[in-house]
């Protein structure tokens, strides 16, 4: 049994290789900052959510529903609906995890983010198992991240896009670019139409907080589910 | 300057946050998840972008088919999320002041 491997090479290997991904968040980032300053969101503000949160969809999503007072209870609870799937990201990366303790795994674990998570599946497979790889990986793309989002805020404040503004619009871009490829197939049709069937009427009768948002992924879910095991079955 | 509604919001969001990436990896290998639970938690993403964008876009106007209609393509074209965003966004924006 080989000792927890987690090296300050592997920290460094892992920061280069998430460079070039880094990059591809930038839009993501820049997104987040103009929502947070358009809805008076201050510069630290915006980087505590950027660093605590970490999660660009579900930030976006957020602030989009973003009133004052801030509505704590839909903003937790689109987190967690949106970040849900980070939950099973964690027990794939068991191999690089469970050696690991005490901040080289909870700082693992905070930084688990989809680009780092692609990027450490594809690099496990060539045989990488280096828990600083993952690390340095993450820690690179927080720092993106939160550079992005800060740069967003300063640009937001500076334009003042007004309300109905287009740059707004890349917000609804951001989620309707996500669903090319979270489309795997025909299989997918029915869920995805049930949860615009479910999410119209209830975004229509409580159009505040994230209502819509989570019932649809809950009945799209289901529906999937249900189908997919009873085909298994048969 | 930071606000005490818009800090609880946000450490809210963070602890929501936290409980995914740390409660699945100790959860699920603890106890493993049952075939429904996996085959519902693969669909329950794009379910929920669905779920914002078809009530967005029947609220919206041409400014937002049209955005919509161009990243959708673009990003179908280059594979290229940022890409899709961008030219979505700017699409969009031409809409905006050609009326």
């Amino acid at each position: 049994m080989s000792a927890a491997s987690f090296t300050t090479v592997g920290i460094a290997r892992g920061a280069r290789r998430s460079l070039a991904v880094a990059l591809g968040l930038a839009p993501f980032g820049l997104v987040v900052g103009v929502l947070a300053a358009g809805k008076g969101l201050s510069l630290a503000e915006t980087g505590l959510m950027s660093g605590l949160v970490f999660a660009g969809a579900s930030q976006i999503l957020a602030l989009d529903l973003w009133t004052h007072p801030a509505p704590v209870l839909a903003a937790s609870f689109a987190a967690f609906a949106v970040n849900l799937r980070m939950a099973l990201m964690g027990p794939a990366l068991a191999p690089w995890l469970e050696r690991l303790a005490g901040w080289r795994l909870w700082g693992n674990l905070f930084l688990l983010v989809d680009h780092g998570f692609a990027l450490a599946i594809a690099e496990g497979r060539k045989g990488e198992r280096d828990g600083g790889f993952l690390f340095g990986a993450g820690l690179a793309l927080w720092l993106a991240w939160l550079a992005c989002s800060l740069a967003g805020h300063l640009l937001g404040a500076a334009l003042h896009p007004p309300r109905g503004h287009p740059l707004f619009f890349a917000a609804l871009a951001a989620f309707v670019s996500l669903l090319v490829p979270l489309w795997r197939g025909r299989h997918d049709a029915l869920p995805w139409l049930v949860a615009a069937a479910v999410a119209l009427p209830v975004a229509h009768w409580a159009p505040h907080g994230a209502w819509h948002v989570v019932a649809a992924a809950l009945a799209g879910g289901l529906v999937g589910a249900f189908r997919e095991t009873r085909r298994v079955r048969e | 300057m930071i606000e005490a509604s818009n800090l609880a919001a946000i450490l809210g969001m963070a602890a929501a946050t936290l409980a995914c990436r740390a409660g699945g990896y100790f959860l699920f290998r603890a106890l493993r998840p049952t075939p429904f639970l996996r085959a519902m938690l693969g669909y329950v993403p794009g379910a929920l972008f669905v779920g914002y964008v078809a009530p967005a876009l029947a609220a919206g106007g041409i400014k937002e088919w049209v955005g919509a209609a161009a990243t959708l393509i673009a990003v179908r074209l280059s594979g290229n999320i940022p890409l899709g965003i961008a030219v979505g966004t700017l699409s969009a924006w031409l809409v905006w002041l050609a009326r």
